[in-house]
């Protein structure tokens, strides 16, 4: 076996799988983040974001139109799907929460996750969505005796610079400040003139919004079929928590380890794979119980 | 309020009861409860369980209007109209085991046709012995529910997994000779390790030159994203792939193994891949040699046969397209029963008992759709058929997916003889065969 291919294979391997996770978490890590809601319906947003992208680049794909722009749009639906959805639940489900304790919360969005996969279900049907074209459309490269598909460097792309975006916004921006302003004390600022609850909602919709389009832009990659979200479910909750939860630069750290250590266990101990990202946690979690790069805790007198 | 009409309700309904038991003219012109069960929700519905259930509905409906094909052409079950009542398989077997009481009992079938997954049938079996309900397993295929005991309500319509294993080897030893090495990319779950195991133990002892890699892959069912897979898969020095995904992950693995080029690097074995190259047409390459659990869906869709042709021209009219291997499986388990009652009937020249059908059906061979079935294992309660492969080439001229190559193998080349357990047999070097 070539070792240089077998390094740039694990390296690749690991980051495309870091990226994969990491734009799959990001909403569900701002939601925590800001609002200290921990979404566990998060899956299901991104199974919605999944089905409206696969629904829409069939539909465009079949009237001829290419299967970039295609993707662009399908892209666009499933933002659209994610916006929709979060204010939707924001309204009228998470506002009657914010005072409530946050083990609260986990249980009425796990319900809300049971209430969005059976609409899912109603809506969608049980049949199998294919959106290929994009990805096929994207083509291979091959480079070192190491042959990757374009679509797959295109997501790592689009993972870092959304990211990128999203910390920029909250660490730089104006209403970045106004949120680590509320992050910090709610109730002091809704009193200095914050108008909380829509920041709130706005955060809902944004991070919904992320986590749909997640799933629009993966949804090229798979066949869309109920219980296809499993995984994210899963891996995206571990991913935050080792991370730190609410830390978008813990969630990217983690994001990179877990890939790393899956994509190790794969080349070596295929049989560990699954038991390699839980193994990563454990250590983790037993070091620094509060993940990787916790949020700083706001002191209260 | 609501007690009182509850109560009068049962009340009305064992009159009713009793009455059917004892007048004999009500009785024969009830219809006989037919319980269809398979996945009507989850993973896999779509490629399974609807296919599946819209093949045993067309069967169904052409009993009870008499409209299938001689000989077949008469009405009903032993003359009796049909009245399915259609479960779904999800959710675990616990729930299974309650709802396929609930079936008998409450909803009063008296034959149940399906079950797909191997661990439902495994479960359901000893419910079905103990009430004594003819229960024919259309589609789960593991060995074990006739080789550990024998069974006397329940029959398997089609072939169980080995044989997919048994000819998987036998068609790589006929057609791609040159093969070094293989390596492997199944489910981490009972279907995946079986199909694994059976395939590289028919390997071992049909193809012994063919060395078996120490790093197949096993991800675990619906995980979506197997880039990672891909690249340890190309790596490999193996020259061959198999894997036995079906569904959803199936077709997530062709797209994005073509997207990686594996399929120009491998040549890839799908054991269960005739159905995803049916719907994905010329995404998959050709040359991957693809199966579908015997003789059915795309493998034989050309088999010009009267049976086969009206099956594949009336599904396509009342569905909008071709029936897949899963369509297959359930309407030749709805008409296994109709064999059984019509022949039973024949014999005791009166609307047959379960038992006299049971007697009948043991060691029973019939005409299918596409194949000759023929209940020779497990005392009589285990179908054998011929079982096959055949290499994708897709027909550029009429635009649909097309297979060449295609090899079938006769059962007695396929399957242990009566009696013999098959993991003992495939250790053996499946011994006795007859080819």
């Amino acid at each position: 076996m070539n070792v240089s291919a077998l390094i740039i294979t694990l390296v690749l391997d690991s980051i495309q799988y870091a990226a994969f996770l990491f734009v799959a978490s990001l909403g569900l890590t701002i939601t925590f983040g800001v609002m200290r809601v921990l979404n566990v319906a998060n899956g299901s947003i991104y199974a919605w974001g999944a089905y409206a992208g696969a629904v829409t680049i069939g539909l465009l794909v079949k009237q001829g139109v290419h299967p970039g722009m295609a993707l662009a749009l399908g892209a666009a639906a499933g933002i659209i799907a994610g916006v929709v959805l979060g204010l939707l639940i924001e309204a009228a489900l998470l506002r009657f929460l914010y005072n409530v304790d946050e083990v609260i919360i986990v249980i009425a969005t796990f319900g809300l996750f049971m209430v969005l996969e059976n609409l899912l279900l109603l809506t969608f049907g049980v049949q199998t969505y294919l959106a290929y074209e994009p990805m096929m459309s994207f083509g291979t490269i091959t480079a070192f005796g190491v042959t990757r598909d374009l679509y797959g460097i295109f997501l790592m792309g689009v993972s870092v610079l959304s990211g990128a975006l999203v910390w920029l916004m909250l660490t730089r921006t104006g209403t970045g400040k106004l949120l680590t302003a509320v992050i910090e004390d709610s109730a002091i600022s809704s009193a200095l003139g914050v108008r909380v609850r829509r920041l709130f909602a706005l955060t809902f919709a944004g991070g919904c919004a992320l986590t749909a389009v997640a799933g629009a832009l993966i949804a090229p990659t798979v066949s869309v079929a109920p219980g296809f979200s499993l995984d994210v479910i899963v891996f995206s909750l571990a991913l935050i928590v080792i991370g730190g939860l609410g830390s978008v630069p813990g969630a990217m750290v983690a994001a990179l380890l877990l890939g790393f250590a899956r994509a190790l266990a794969v080349h070596f101990f295929a049989e560990l794979e699954y038991f390699a990202v839980f193994a990563v946690m454990v250590a983790v979690l037993l070091v620094r119980p509060d993940g990787l790069i916790p949020l700083p805790k706001p002191r209260q007198i | 309020m609501i007690k009182v009409s509850k109560s009068a309700a049962r009340l009305a309904l064992g009159v009713f009861l009793g009455g059917m038991a004892s007048s004999v003219a009500l009785a024969q012109s009830e219809p006989v409860t037919m319980g269809v069960v398979t996945f009507f929700s989850g993973p896999a519905a779509a490629s399974t369980g609807l296919p599946g259930r819209n093949g045993a509905e067309l069967i169904i409906e052409a009993i009870n209007s008499g409209s299938l094909p001689a000989p077949y052409n008469s009405v009903g079950l032993a003359g009796r109209k049909i009245d399915p009542a259609y479960l779904d398989e999800a959710g675990g077997n616990a729930k299974a085991i309650t709802e396929t009481r609930n079936l008998i009992q409450r909803r009063g079938a008296q034959v149940l046709v399906g079950y797909t997954g191997s661990g439902t049938c495994l479960a359901v079996t000893p419910v079905v012995e103990e009430l004594k309900v003819l229960t024919l397993f259309a589609n789960c295929g593991t060995p074990r529910i006739f080789e550990e005991e024998k069974r006397n309500y329940v029959f398997r319509t089609m072939g169980h997994t080995v044989s997919d294993g048994v000819a998987a080897a036998r068609y790589l030893a006929d057609v791609s000779k040159d093969l070094k090495k293989v390596t492997g990319i199944n489910q981490n779950y009972s279907f995946g390790t079986d199909a694994w195991a059976e395939f590289t133990a028919s390997t071992s002892a049909l193809i012994p030159n063919l060395a078996i890699s120490d790093k197949p892959q096993w991800p675990k069912f619906l995980a979506g994203q197997y880039s990672t897979e891909l690249s340890a898969l190309m790596l490999d020095d193996s020259s061959l792939v198999y894997s036995s995904f079906w569904g959803g992950d199936l077709e997530a693995l062709i797209l994005q193994g073509a997207a990686r080029g594996l399929f120009e690097r491998k040549q890839v074995m799908l054991s269960m891949g005739a159905d995803a190259y049916d719907r994905l047409g010329k995404q998959v390459p050709d040359g991957v040699i693809v199966g579908g659990r015997g003789p059915y869906g795309l493998l034989v869709r050309d088999r010009d046969t009267v049976l086969n042709r009206w099956f594949i021209k009336s599904y396509r009219e009342k569905y909008g397209h071709e029936p897949n291997s899963a369509s297959y499986f359930f309407a030749q388990g709805v008409l296994a029963a109709k064999v059984g009652y019509d022949r039973a009937m024949e014999k005791h020249k009166a609307f047959p008992t379960t038992d006299q059908v049971v007697e009948t059906m043991r060691g029973m061979e019939f005409e299918s759709f596409s194949t000759t079935v023929k209940f020779a294992l497990g005392n009589g309660h285990q179908a054998v058929t011929e079982n096959g492969y055949g290499m994708t080439s897709f027909d550029a001229k009429e635009n649909r997916p097309a297979l060449k190559n295609v090899k079938f193998y006769p059962p007695a080349c396929l399957f242990p003889p009566d009696g013999t357990a098959s993991q003992e047999w495939l250790k053996s070097g499946v011994k006795d065969a007859k080819c």
